[in-house]
This record gives structure tokens, sequence and C-alpha cells, in this order.
């Protein structure tokens, strides 16, 4: 029985392998007031359909997936997305007037230069956690910290 | 008829009705005419926002002085409304507000960033003060009663709502326009730029070009 299972395993490998997120490009930016809510950005992209069910962070109370949408007479207003679903090939970028997400009931002020960990949750690619930097207030990408 | 005191009265009032009946009679003809001459296919009139907006305020700033639009007089002005509960939007505003400062170099010294809260219930004195200061050493933050934020809004034609949210914190959020208006040193309404619209690099062009062309006091 023992190498029919590792036969097993060894095929399953590769699917597994398949099943996979990646999670790039994380940064939140550094918030002024703990009592406000920070917001944080990345990029998603599987090679499976798969959907992003939970997020959760040390650094912050809870974690709410939002879009912000402006409508032709510039008017935002901000949408919140229970579940994320993500198709393969195409890449879901969070960035700065568009999706964030939002980091509710800070545990402390989000300090430019430290870093916390974030753990998201897919309904096939189990949970992941990342590293987010925090940049400065003025930062508006993962490339430039102003 | 009777040349009465009385009749002379009424004659004289019968004259006066008599001129106003012509002064009408005229002025009817007189649009007449006017309605005749101008053809029925010429576009009406348009009626853009950008013109009604107005410079117009009486609100506390961030250090707790009373201040109207007056007091930034000779200077230009990138105003925007905004709030600080809210995570994307406003700081990604404000952000790109201390970039084009930041761009402007030396210019930037005639120009004053203000940021007016739609939010004044959470929005305190010390709040903004914390926030503008994070952002840029020139920037303002605008906050007041209430209505003293209404009319603000009302004069810039700036729209905002309380939209409740139980998932928001304290159960609500704003929804807001999200526009910089770029006010000349006399206070007039010059511009309207969202964030988004260009690199801060375009905007502070722009802007550079306008206080080299125009002149930093009126």
């Amino acid at each position: 029985m023992k190498p029919i299972a590792l036969a097993v395993f060894c095929a399953a490998l590769p699917t597994l392998a398949a099943a996979d997120v990646s999670v790039t490009d994380p940064w939140a930016r550094a918030s002024i007031l703990a009592s406000r809510p920070g917001a944080a950005y990345l990029t998603l992209e599987s090679d499976i359909a798969d959907r992003l069910t939970a997020l959760e962070t040390p650094a912050a109370g809870h974690v709410m997936l939002h879009d912000t949408v402006t409508d032709t007479n510039g008017v935002s207003r901000m949408n919140h997305i229970e579940a994320l679903d993500l198709t393969p090939g195409t890449p879901v970028t969070f960035a700065p007037g568009g999706m964030h997400l939002m980091l509710m009931d800070l545990t402390g002020k989000l300090e430019e230069g430290s870093t916390f960990p974030l753990t998201l949750t897919f309904e096939n690619a189990g949970e992941i956690t990342v590293e987010v930097p925090v940049l400065s207030v003025t930062a508006t990408g993962p490339g430039n910290a102003e | 008829m009777n040349q009465t005191s009385n009749g002379y009265g009424l004659s004289r009032i019968r004259r006066g009705l008599w001129a106003l009946t012509g002064v009408a009679a005229v002025a009817l003809g007189a649009a007449f005419l006017w309605q005749a001459q101008t053809p029925a296919d010429l576009p009406a009139p348009r009626v853009t926002g950008e013109a009604a907006i107005t410079n117009a305020y009486t609100l506390t700033d961030h250090t707790g002085r009373s201040v109207t639009a007056d007091s930034f007089d000779g200077q230009w002005q990138l105003v925007f409304f905004g709030f600080t509960h809210c995570p994307d939007i406003c700081p990604t505003t404000l952000a790109y507000m201390a970039q084009v400062m930041d761009a402007l170099g030396p210019k930037s010294a005639q120009v004053t960033p203000i940021f007016v809260t739609v939010d004044p219930a959470r929005d305190t004195r010390d709040v903004m003060a914390a926030y503008v200061e994070a952002f840029h050493p020139r920037m303002v933050g605008l906050t007041g009663t209430e209505a003293q934020i209404a009319e603000a809004a009302g004069n810039f034609r700036v729209w905002y709502e309380r939209a409740e949210d139980t998932t928001a914190p304290n159960g609500y959020t704003m929804a807001h326009s999200g526009h910089i208006y770029v006010m000349a040193p006399d206070g007039g309404f010059v511009d309207v730029w969202l964030e988004g619209d260009a690199p801060a690099e375009t905007f502070a062009n722009n802007l550079s070009n306008l206080i080299q062309t125009t002149g930093s006091s009126s």
C-alpha cells in the first residue's frame, strides 16, 4: 500500500504546485493616527480559479476588501467586497484609488519602515502569509516610496 | 371728466396708466422683435458647474485660527474636500497634492494646499493638525461646524453624503467628490483636477506655468 500512496502523492504534486496563488508587491501606507483605518495594497495572481475568502493580520482588528468607485461626477464611494474571485492568468492589482485592503481597528500606528504579516486565505491555495512593508504616507505605489 | 379736484386726480392716474401701458407695449414689442431676430436653433446657454464655484467659507484651521477664504488671498490654493477615516482616496489625493508641492520647487511658497473635512464630527482640529502635518508642512486643514462645512462645500459645488455602513468605524462612511480645486491668488476659480488625471509632475508644470504667466498677487 505504501508505494501506491507515494505514487498518488507524487502524481498529485504537480497539481498542488499548480494550485498556486502568488502574492506580490505588498505595501501599506504609513498611518497618521492609529484611530483611523489604514490601507494596504498588493497584486494577486492564480494559476487556477480561486477565491480569496479571508484576510488576517496582527496589525489590525480586521481587514476588509474594498473597492473605491469614482463615478463620472468625480464622486467616490467605497464598496465592500465579501470574497474576491481569481481567474487564472488575470492578475488582480490593488492600488490607490481602486481596490484596497482596509485595515480596521489598528493595534498601533503603521510606522514607516516597519513591516507586518498578512495572512490571506484562499479556497484552493489555502493560507498564504506575506510580510507587508509600511511605506511613507505620501507613497503611491510599491516601487516609489516617495 | 368733471374738472373737480377728484376728476383731475383721476385723469392723472389715467395718464399714468396709459404711459405704463405704452412702456409695456414697447417692452413687449422689443421682446418680440428680439425673439424674432434670434434664430430658434441657437444652442441654449450652457451653465457649467465650474462657473458657479465660489471660494467662500468661514472655518477653523488646524492651528485653531478662524479663517475665511480671504485669509489665503495672494496665494494660489489647491482645495480638496475629504475625511480622515477614508483610507484610500483621501490620503492618496493628499499625497498627490504633497507631490505637486514638492515638484513645484521654490514656487511652492506661492501655493497653499488646503484639506477641508466633510466629516467635522470626527475630524476635530487636533485630528486635522496631525493629518495635514504628516503630508506637507504648508498644508492647511480646515474643519468647522456641520453648517459651516455644508456652506463651504455648497460654495465649491462639492457633493458629499453620510452613508450608513455597519462595517465602517462608528457605523458610517462618507461618499464625496474627490476633486482638487485650483484657486487663483484673487480667490477666483481656475481649474479642477482629479488625482489620477495626470502625474503630479504634469499638474505641477501646469500650475507652475499659471504662476509664471499670472503672477502670484493680483
